[in-house]
């Protein structure tokens, strides 16, 4: 049986929770809030707290996730999440503190920022960051706002960002949301960008190249220095989207490569938790000539204090109203603390080799569009099975009833039919052996048996949803359900 | 070093086989060499958990908590008594351990949980429609001036004095990048005056942007200000404290378009900032103006009622440079964070959160005001937040601290007319004897 809505389970005059008895002497409100602004309605449910307990406990069980078996989610890094870093994330003297207080009460709390962005910019080759940004997308969007108050003060008129067929999608929402006209760049046969055409397309009114390295497609672009000098021959800047940075720690970095412009993923790279969807956290990296702008406050040293300076007249000012996602940025912290550079750089190794391993063997049953060694992810075609009338989408969902989470599909666009595979460096060979053996599987059950994946799942807590129905007649606010 | 790498050496090299290369160094082949990093990074050699664990506690306890010490500050993040049973549900690794539910069949759970936070936020602030979740209050309002502008065909926003100032800022910086232009409203007597937004609005404008109960925890006067902008043809947006909206009007009751806030006061940690919740919720005919993710009810092939995620055309990863928005994650466990504490609370526990507030901060008043030396610069209504005049009042604030009482944030640093000004909240964790001390110290310090 399906789990109720917490709505449905409202018995009124219930109670959840206990406060302390008010231990001040009692005022009637109306005598000091005009009428109109008293509430009137709270429609919230009242259930015990034994009830409220159940309740999630049982739609916890309705989620895949990493803790329950593989997830290879292509460009998102499930990775392990180790459980220390949720500890240490609980620690009264980072969980408990208020953002408003006095600097000399929270030395510890700047010293953890000041040491997170100097350890971030070691493994990205950059020389100043930013921990504000919650997200990838939020921190796309200040490192275009740092690159649009770059070429102001350069006195440059630049409209455009390029930005690979590719690229992720936030690339190009993020440049509209600072006001920058996106220009597409075409992939060649070798998965890399086509660089006629952008040299075809590169104009001086051109602001930045905008990319993922490895790219989407989990392949590393040998051309990248060129790409560098390219871009930069018209003042414009380099931007990592660094996706993918889980590839190449300790191996290369991006500001090795030419990169002006970084930002982070830490609940990809550095292993903080997606949480269902969020919190992340951003971070954005600068080469020394773009430090003046970075976003207010930065954290800074004196040689004896830890202070939040808010001085910096050309920065592009604050783009969140705190110093960022904190206990995110902590877990982060504990995750680079264990690690060392030997461990990041192992990371990144087996994250490879996994990907490598997968690849090297899958292709023989899907086809593989671009054949060269892959960094940590790649990508397939479920082409091949149409001639069966199946679709990716359809080995996806069967993938569900062998107890694994599909690979990302339908991107990156470039690829008919496209599946990516990340497997991450924490899974064992036995499971992507598992994994696999059921891939070939699927792969068999679509030319005899194609009814068995059109069908899937059948053994998920529900099947596919009417997603149509869903988007046509949206159902959104359990107190104003359509008819 | 701790590892979380299980692969042993023999598995390595049968999987080289597999791969048909002798070296991992193999696979990195194609990186230039002039770009590889030579050498290894500069970072300290990795370590065993407990080693780490110890270190890091080291340093969290150099930090002063409000456990320890006691917290009348405000501003946009409050000290509330948070439940047990949130964290409990939070550590579930079914919940923190997934992502985006990007399929539904083995994401019911997430995205039944922010179903009924959609809905929860939805009764709260008396609207149609709310989304997932957004990052925080501040950047909830640059996504809202988004909506308005895309919505109204103008580009231009009165924001009040009254919003946090923390929050003009991110929307200078943010909406100001997309050419926006920012009027601001100023106060006087702790709110602002509807008349001052009724001089300043014309056609032009998108949108009025106001904070509900306002940053000196004065309510401000929206339903008035609403039908102001109403009549030019802009919208209202309102960011209301969550857990006001207990005790006073819903917005949507009293003409709001949209409404965003900070979610922080719904049982999160203070966490020095983040992670904290951005909620934001509109009027039906804004629904395809959203940002970020929404889930709708819907039902299997089986005819079982199942959710997902829905009216996906407006986003990043269809629409690309011509979304609504550039937002891709929501706050996930943060929106469940919040929708376990009002499930828990429920209606008649989030009443009592804010009654309790109220009094308790009405209570402080009465005993400022029997402190020689302390005056009061607002006259109006408030709820649980006020602005108190002290003497000297940084000093006094830092002889506080010294003390453990963190007193009040002070507001000359935002507001130059505000020198010696102190905004002060009290929630429903803080007591009558920790109130008392709080005035018998500060009489202390300003006459001592």
């Amino acid at each position: 049986m399906a789990e109720p809505l917490i709505f449905d389970l409202n018995k009124d005059g219930r109670r959840g929770y206990a406060l302390p008895a008010l231990d001040v002497p009692a005022l009637d409100p109306a005598d000091h809030i005009p009428s109109r602004f008293l509430r009137q309605e709270l429609p919230l449910p009242s259930l015990s707290e034994l009830e409220v307990v159940r309740h999630f406990t049982r739609l916890s069980r309705l989620n895949h996730s990493v803790d329950i078996g593989f997830y290879p989610l292509g460009s998102c890094t499930m990775k392990y999440n180790p459980k220390v870093n949720e500890n240490m994330a609980r620690l009264p003297g980072f969980a408990h503190i208020h953002p408003q207080q006095p600097e000399e009460t929270v030395q510890g709390a700047l010293e953890m920022l000041k040491t997170l962005e100097d350890q971030l910019a070691e493994v990205t080759g950059m020389d100043a960051m930013t921990l504000q940004p919650a997200a990838g997308a939020h921190g796309e969007m200040t490192g275009l706002l740092i690159m649009k108050a770059y070429h102001k003060k350069q006195g440059n008129h630049k409209t455009k960002i390029m930005i690979p067929d590719s690229g992720h999608g936030t690339n190009p929402a993020s440049c509209s949301m600072v006001g920058y006209e996106v220009i597409n760049v075409k992939s060649n046969d070798r998965g890399s960008i086509d660089i006629e055409d952008l040299k075809a397309k590169l104009s001086p009114d051109v602001a930045g190249l905008m990319i993922t390295n490895p790219s989407t497609l989990g392949l590393f672009d040998e051309n990248i220095g060129e790409l560098a000098s390219l871009i930069h021959s018209v003042d414009g800047l380099l931007y990592y989207d660094g996706a993918n940075l889980n590839a190449i720690m300790g191996w290369t970095r991006p500001g090795d490569m030419g990169f002006d412009i970084v930002h982070l993923n830490l609940h990809k790279t550095f292993s903080t938790p997606h949480g269902g969807g969020g919190p992340g956290a951003g971070p954005v990296g600068v080469k020394k000539h773009l430090e003046a702008f970075l976003p207010n406050p930065r954290v800074v040293f004196d040689g004896k204090k830890y202070k939040l300076q808010t001085k910096c007249r050309e920065s592009v000012g604050p783009v969140l109203g705190s110093v960022g996602n904190f206990l995110v940025l902590v877990r982060a912290f504990a995750y680079i603390m264990v690690n060392g550079s030997e461990g990041l750089k192992n990371s990144s190794a087996y994250a490879v080799l996994n990907a490598n391993y997968m690849m090297a063997r899958l292709k023989k049953t899907y086809h593989l569009p671009y054949d060269r060694f892959c960094k940590h992810e790649f990508v397939l075609s479920g082409k091949s099975l149409a001639q069966y009338g199946v679709k990716t989408l359809d080995v996806a969902k069967r993938l569900l009833d062998f107890g694994f989470h599909a690979p990302t599909i339908y991107f990156p666009m470039i690829v008919e039919e496209s599946m990516m595979f990340e497997p991450t460096e924490t899974e064992s060979k036995g499971t992507l052996d598992c994994f696999m053996e059921a891939m070939e599987m699927i792969a068999r059950e679509a030319a005899e048996n194609p009814d068995n994946l059109k069908n899937a799942p059948l053994k998920t807590p529900v099947r596919r949803l009417d997603e149509a129905t869903a988007a046509r007649k949206p159902d959104i606010n359990y107190f104003q359900r359509p008819e | 070093m701790a590892t979380y790498i299980p692969t042993t050496p023999d598995e390595l090299q049968e999987m080289l086989g597999a791969i048909g290369v002798k070296s991992i160094d193999d696979l990195f082949a194609e990186i230039p060499p002039e770009l590889r990093l030579q050498g290894e990074l500069n970072l300290p050699a990795g370590m065993s958990e407990s080693e780490m664990a110890r270190k890091v506690a080291r340093l969290a306890e150099t930090n002063e908590t409000v456990e320890k010490n006691v917290c009348f500050l405000g501003g946009g993040a409050y000290d509330h008594i948070i439940p047990a049973v949130i964290d409990h549900i939070l550590l579930r690794g079914d919940f923190f351990t997934a992502y985006t539910p990007y399929q539904p069949e083995v994401s019911q759970g997430t995205l039944q949980c922010i179903y009924e936070y959609q809905s929860l936020i939805c009764g709260l602030t008396g609207m149609d429609q709310s989304n997932a979740s957004l990052y925080e209050g501040a950047t909830a309002n640059v996504e809202a001036i988004n909506m308005a502008t895309a919505q109204t065909g103008r580009n231009k926003v009165l924001v009040l004095q009254t919003l946090n100032p923390e929050y003009r800022r991110v929307i200078n910086t943010l909406n100001g990048a997309l050419g926006v232009e920012v009027v601001t409203v100023p106060f006087e007597d702790g709110a602002v005056d509807p008349a001052r937004v009724q001089e300043l609005m014309n056609d032009k404008i998108a949108a009025v942007v106001m904070q509900y109960p306002n940053f000196f925890g004065s309510i401000e006067d929206i339903e008035r200000i609403s039908e102001i902008a109403h009549a030019a043809g802009a919208l209202s947006i309102v960011s209301a404290n969550p857990i006001a909206l207990g005790l006073i009007e819903a917005p949507g009751k009293l003409g709001a378009d949209i409404v965003t806030g900070e979610g922080q006061p719904l049982g999160i940690p203070l966490s020095f900032g983040g992670p904290y919740l951005g909620f934001i919720a509109a009027k039906k005919a804004l629904l395809r103006r959203m940002p970020g993710r929404i889930v709708g009810r819907t039902k299997d092939i089986d005819g079982k009622i199942g959710f997902v995620l829905t009216l996906q055309a407006r986003e990043q990863h269809i629409r690309r440079e011509k979304a609504s928005s550039n937002i891709c994650s929501n706050q996930a466990l943060m929106a469940l964070n919040a929708t376990i504490y009002m499930s828990l609370l429920g209606r008649d526990g989030i009443k009592e959160v804010a009654y309790q507030s109220f009094q308790k901060a009405h209570y402080m008043k009465r005993e400022l005001a029997k402190v020689a030396g302390v005056s009061f610069p607002f006259t109006g209504s408030f709820f649980h937040e006020l602005v108190v005049k002290i003497p000297n009042a940084r000093k006094v604030l830092g002889k506080m601290a010294k003390k453990g009482v963190f007193a009040g944030i002070p507001l000359d640093n935002w507001f130059t007319s505000l020198k010696d000004c102190v905004l002060i909240a009290v929630t429903e964790k803080r007591t009558k004897d920790e109130i008392d001390n709080y005035c018998n110290m500060l009489g202390g310090f300003i006459n001592g």
